[in-house]
């Protein structure tokens, strides 16, 4: 273990788990999150882990499950609490949401709603290093649901046959909403099928930050060195139902099930393992209230922020706008008979 | 001016670009072999920007929007439009979304070129003109050149469009030759062109039906009736203004499209010029379009498909003669070759 990292670690894991709480707390009250809202609580120990192996410059493309992959690649907390809640001020400038999360300025390129979509785009990212000949790597992060999807098929051997620096980390958390993955994949494991793509397939404890840490820390290295691609199969547990939909039951589960992985808490194993190495409580409290009054202020800043403006709802949708030879004068209406709608609609009104 | 095919303007637009910025790359399935545009690219560029493609069309479409979220600007190739529809999660719900979901932080500067291969006894699975289904989803610019200048002038305008844009080109244009300017021939995207000018009734004609609008319109001269045919060259965005003002001046509207007629081109066009040149009009508007059924095999019925000229001068004639049909007639299955065409113009308008 490495105190530094290990404390940085926390920081980011603590991060995301005051964030969620609090996203789920203005969901839970109605203040104005709207929409599906999918928290990664229990699986922060993966999200951290694979992030920090990451140099700031390398890319990371995320799924639908990701306001804690920006977080831990470094984004400001305020302008993503604002994009959950549809703010001017978002991070995407309410366009995006929850689903949507994407934050370039720390090499975040975005998230999708589509279930394994994301992968094919983190390998062209992986190739435009190497047509642009800097040595930056990809990684995407994608659920166990993704793996049956031909888009990680297409991407695992895509990265593979070009021998790109790209990572893939599957956060297994054995289901898809309610699916358990053992009822739809025939392999091992998803970490199995790296053999298919001739590339190594890793299986490493989710909940230990530290595991994470060596094992995609080496898949990067091997990327960057222009060894080719890796598939990391994380294995980790979400505490939550699939979103936020008001009453989480989660009865549908073996009771033994959440207690072995509750038992296992990422967040509770690091701090453990901090307090082995010699920090004190002092100091680790004082870390966690600092990351309490950061979740506090991007709380606030969504919270004051206006929300967007009519006109901005045709914003950021062309890099060049739209251009068309000047537009004519309006010809006149043919006199009567005839119905007299238009001026009736006011200006401005929807389009 | 120089004289090039249709298809040497395609590899001439793309060599240019290719010379001038070194981050346009191509995407394309046997992108290397002698039948295909880019054949012998990868001599001059390497095998990094013209790399070999797995038939992967979902997985090098989402590696083509990574690549271009990260600095590059790949042309995809297709080859068939038809394959277009395995890679449209990626198309329709991220290439042409990103931008807008991510609050305008990234472009996604793509060309997706899409040769369509109707009229050619391929069948319906290689025979389509997904244009309009395209026209349907914001944030895709769209483009069908119909001769070699624009061909040319407009692939290096997509290329250096910020913008993903979708490149249609009717397969059976490929081999038609036509003069092109020298130097830096550079079409803009937006802008229609007349193609001939003319007093009675306005042609728009879109993609392969221009030609055959212009060989109506000789036809028609010879009988005293001015044909003005419109290429839009841009469907999105498309150039109302320079349609409205030709209605303006003849008072009649033919469309003349080889893609199906529901939701088609053809219609938005007739609801933009019934909504905002209705005074214009001296008589109903008409479509020459596709039968809403797939393109047949057999060439003997797959020639009622699309507009010739003989439709379109039938069309036009019936207008003129203020006999005009409610909608264009059933496909002449008898009048296939122009002598035909002629006799029916004759027996229209001289009659
Ligand atoms: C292609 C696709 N199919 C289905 C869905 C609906 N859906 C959203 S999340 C999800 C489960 C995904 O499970 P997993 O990949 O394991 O991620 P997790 O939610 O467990 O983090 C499903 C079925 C979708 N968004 N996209
Ligand atoms: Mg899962």
């Amino acid at each position: 273990m490495n105190r530094e990292r290990d404390l940085e670690a926390l920081r980011r894991m603590l991060r995301i788990r005051r964030f969620e709480e609090a996203a789920m707390d203005i969901v839970r009250k109605g203040q104005g999150i709207a929409g599906s809202v999918h928290v990664c609580i229990g699986q922060e120990a993966a999200v951290v882990g694979s992030c920090l192996a990451l140099r700031a410059d390398d890319y990371m493309v995320g799924y639908h499950r990701s306001h804690g992959h920006p977080i831990a690649k470094g984004a400001a907390l305020g302008p993503l609490m604002a994009e959950l809640m549809g703010r001017r001020t978002g991070v995407c400038h309410g366009k995006g949401g929850s689903m949507h999360l994407a934050d370039f300025s720390v090499g975040s390129l975005g998230e999708t709603a589509i279930v394994g979509a994301g992968i094919p785009q983190a390998v062209g990212a992986a190739y435009s290093a190497r047509v642009r000949g800097t040595d930056q790597v990809a990684l995407a992060f994608f659920g166990d649901g993704a793996a049956n999807i031909g888009s990680f098929h297409e991407g695992l051997n895509l990265a593979a046959a070009w021998g790109l620096g790209a990572v893939f980390v599957c956060e297994n958390n054995l289901y898809a909403m309610s699916t358990a993955l053992a009822d739809t994949m025939a392999s091992e494991s998803v970490a199995a099928r790296a053999a298919a793509y001739r590339m190594p397939g890793v299986i490493v404890d989710g909940q230990d930050v530290d595991a994470v840490y060596d094992v995609v820390s080496a898949a990067v290295e091997r990327g960057r060195a222009g060894g080719g691609p890796t598939l990391v199969e994380a294995r980790t547990y979400r505490y939550r139902d699939h979103a936020e939909y008001g009453n989480m039951d989660l009865s549908h589960r073996p009771a033994e099930e959440v207690e072995h992985w509750r038992s296992r808490d990422p967040v509770e194993l690091l701090h453990a393992r901090l307090l082995a190495d010699g920090i004190s409580e002092t100091e680790l409290a004082a870390l966690a209230e600092t990351v309490a009054e950061e979740v506090r202020a991007a709380v606030r800043f969504a919270k004051q922020s206006p929300q967007p403006a009519p006109e901005e709802l045709f914003e950021d949708l062309w890099a060049t706008p739209i251009e068309t030879t000047p537009a004519m004068p309006a010809p006149p209406m043919p006199s009567p008979p005839g119905p007299v709608p238009v001026a009736a609609v006011p200006a401005g009104g929807a389009r | 001016m120089r004289t090039m095919s249709y298809r040497e303007a395609l590899r001439v637009a793309m060599l240019e670009e290719m010379r001038r910025d070194p981050s346009v790359v191509v995407f394309c399935e046997d992108g290397r072999f002698w039948t295909m545009p880019t054949n012998g690219f990868v001599d001059e560029f390497g095998p990094d920007r013209v790399p070999v493609m797995p038939i992967s069309e979902e997985g090098f479409t989402g590696a083509a929007i990574g690549a271009a979220m990260t600095g590059l600007r790949p042309i995809v190739d297709y080859t068939i439009a038809n394959l277009m529809y395995v890679a449209w999660d990626q198309i329709v719900n991220h290439a042409a979304k990103n931008r807008y979901l991510f609050g305008g932080q990234a472009s996604v500067p793509i060309v997706f070129r899409a040769a369509m291969k109707y009229a050619n006894a391929t069948a319906a699975q290689h025979s389509d003109r997904p244009y309009p289904q395209l026209m349907n989803v914001p944030g895709l610019k769209i483009v069908v050149p119909s001769t070699p200048a624009d061909a040319l002038g407009l692939l290096k305008s997509a290329i250096r469009d910020d913008d993903p844009v979708v490149f249609f080109e009717p397969l059976r244009l490929w081999g038609v030759k036509g003069e092109v300017p020298d130097g830096d021939h550079l079409v803009p995207i937006g802008r229609a062109a007349v193609a001939r000018e003319g007093e009675d009734v306005t042609v728009v004609a879109i993609g392969d039906a221009v030609p055959a609008a212009l060989r109506a319109a000789a036809g028609l001269a010879e009988r005293g009736v001015g044909l003005e045919v419109i290429d839009p060259r841009t469907l999105v965005p498309l150039d109302k203004a320079a349609i409205l003002a030709s209605v303006a001046k003849t008072g009649r509207l033919v469309i003349a499209d080889p893609a199906h007629r529901t939701c088609g081109a053809a219609a938005e066009i007739a609801a933009i010029v019934a909504e905002e040149g209705f005074a214009f009009l001296r008589a109903p508007i008409v479509r020459v379009v596709a039968p809403d059924v797939h393109p047949p095999f057999s060439p003997a019925l797959e020639r009622l498909m699309y507009p010739t000229p003989e439709r379109i001068a039938a069309a036009a004639a019936a207008l003129v003669r203020g006999a005009a049909p409610a909608a264009d007639p059933a496909p002449p299955a008898t009048a296939a070759t122009d002598t035909a065409a002629r006799d029916t113009t004759k027996e229209l308008v001289g009659g």
